[in-house]
């Protein structure tokens, strides 16, 4: 064990003899014993890393109901019940109207060759700009302020479709989290909650059924 | 030190170096190590690609898989004057004591009227407290003390900060800390409708921006439908 070699001349105390050359010793023993247990401790319930988290903006509710400004080239989310998603593209029209028929929702689900492939086909154009920009930038053709500036604008161009996701009363959490990262990993600038509305969420019980 | 082992003796290994590692090794733990008192819920949040770390000054709003809503602060102190408020607007009294515990946990879930039960209770009974209905936040009938709770929990979290700035522009020394942000932890099973209810109270108070927490993943996030 560890020990601690008294030095030379420590053999008059209190009278009683020893050999001279026997050095005290300490016994290290539960010393040692305790600091690993602490050390085992504080190891196993030491919490390494901090939570990670996702900064989302929800949008004011409108001062007056059905004052929310209509969106061009929106693209519609419904998540519902097992991982299922619906979408469908432009206005949501209850019938067949001249302005078109009546809205059809489609599926996708969230794996990658559905949702993501979705997405990337419908954002290839900015995608594209907003690549040629990040090369332009790493070869330090454009300073950091100008290529902040050009990707905003990018991302927030007219003909870029704007996606709104609504929930009907079966999607979990876990979808609404997915369909946010899926957005962000595609480098989408424009996405919002809204609320669903009673047509729509007609048309997604008539898919999966009232259960 | 090591010397010869005296006669007869098993041959004595030189433990310093080993030992003297052990307790830098505790010494580190000990210091970077950070209590916290058991959660009144565990919840599993999802995962995500989101890479920003939960700012150390918050309150959170945790929501389980039930839907019930658990509240926190992570500064002490403005926990302790909100629950002071908090008792003045809905005379429910607290002893001072009572209002320490407080300060101690790091979120709850009950009702204001059960709440010094709840701190009477010993920790471990915590867990299974009955009432533990999360905090309430009916819109229907006019009982939202989440609304209250984070209205004035989030004033008395702002003021702390303020007060923190003032002092260390006063002594012209550097201000690290960040402005209290808004948390949403929620299980990744929960129905987002319960969510849902929780961000009108945010939105009703006016606070659009969150963190929501989830878990760090490599990649996108992919789940395979089930068959």
């Amino acid at each position: 064990m560890a020990e601690i070699a008294e030095g030379g001349g420590g053999g008059h105390k209190g009278g009683k003899k020893r050999a001279k050359k026997q050095s005290t010793r300490i016994d290290m023993t539960p010393m040692v014993d305790l600091a690993f247990l602490l050390l085992t401790f504080f190891v196993l319930t030491a919490t390494f890393s901090k939570p990670k988290s996702m900064e989302l903006t929800f949008p004011a509710p409108p001062e007056k109901p059905d004052d929310s400004p209509p969106i061009k080239n929106g693209i519609t989310f419904l998540l519902s019940k097992d991982n299922r998603i619906f979408y469908y593209e432009g206005e949501f029209k209850s019938t067949d109207s001249e302005k078109g028929p009546k809205t059809q929702l489609s599926e996708l689900n969230f794996s990658k060759e559905s949702l993501r492939k979705y997405l990337l086909e419908k954002n290839k154009v900015m995608q594209g700009q907003v690549k040629d920009l990040i090369e332009k930038h790493d070869k330090g053709q454009l300073p950091d302020t100008t290529f902040k500036r050009l990707v905003r604008e990018r991302k927030a161009d007219k003909n870029t479709p704007t996606f709104l996701i609504k929930t009907d009363d079966k999607a979990t959490y876990k979808n609404v989290i997915d369909i946010i990262d899926e957005l962000n990993y595609n480098v989408v600038g424009k996405y919002v909650m809204v609320d669903i509305l009673k047509s729509e969420l007609d048309l997604v019980t008539e898919k999966v059924g009232t259960n | 030190m090591s010397k010869k082992p005296s006669k007869g003796g098993a041959p004595a290994l030189d433990m310093t170096p080993m030992v003297d590692l052990a307790f830098l090794l505790v010494t580190f733990f000990m210091l970077t190590a950070s209590f916290r008192m058991a959660e009144p819920v565990v919840v599993d949040p999802p995962s995500s690609i989101g890479k920003v770390d939960l700012p150390d000054n918050h309150i959170m709003v945790t929501i389980d898989e039930k839907g019930r809503a658990f509240f926190g602060i992570s500064n002490s102190t403005a926990k302790m004057n909100a629950l002071r408020e908090m008792s003045a607007k809905y005379k429910v009294p607290f002893t001072e004591q009572q209002i320490i515990k407080f300060s101690g946990l790091p979120s709850f879930g009950v009702d204001i009227k059960d709440l010094p039960k709840y701190l009477d209770a010993k920790e471990s009974d915590r867990t299974n407290f009955q009432p533990q209905k999360g905090v309430p936040l009916d819109t229907i009938i006019p009982n939202n003390q989440l609304k209250d709770w984070i209205a004035i929990g989030g004033r008395e979290a702002v003021k702390m900060y303020e007060e923190a700035k003032n002092k260390a522009t006063e002594s012209g020394t550097e201000f690290k800390a960040e402005k209290p942000r808004y948390a949403i932890k929620c299980a990744a099973s929960t129905k987002y409708i319960f969510v849902k209810d929780v961000i009108r109270t945010f939105t009703d108070l006016k606070l659009f921006q969150f963190n929501l927490i989830t878990q760090l993943e490599g990649g996108g996030t992919i789940v395979e439908p089930e068959k």
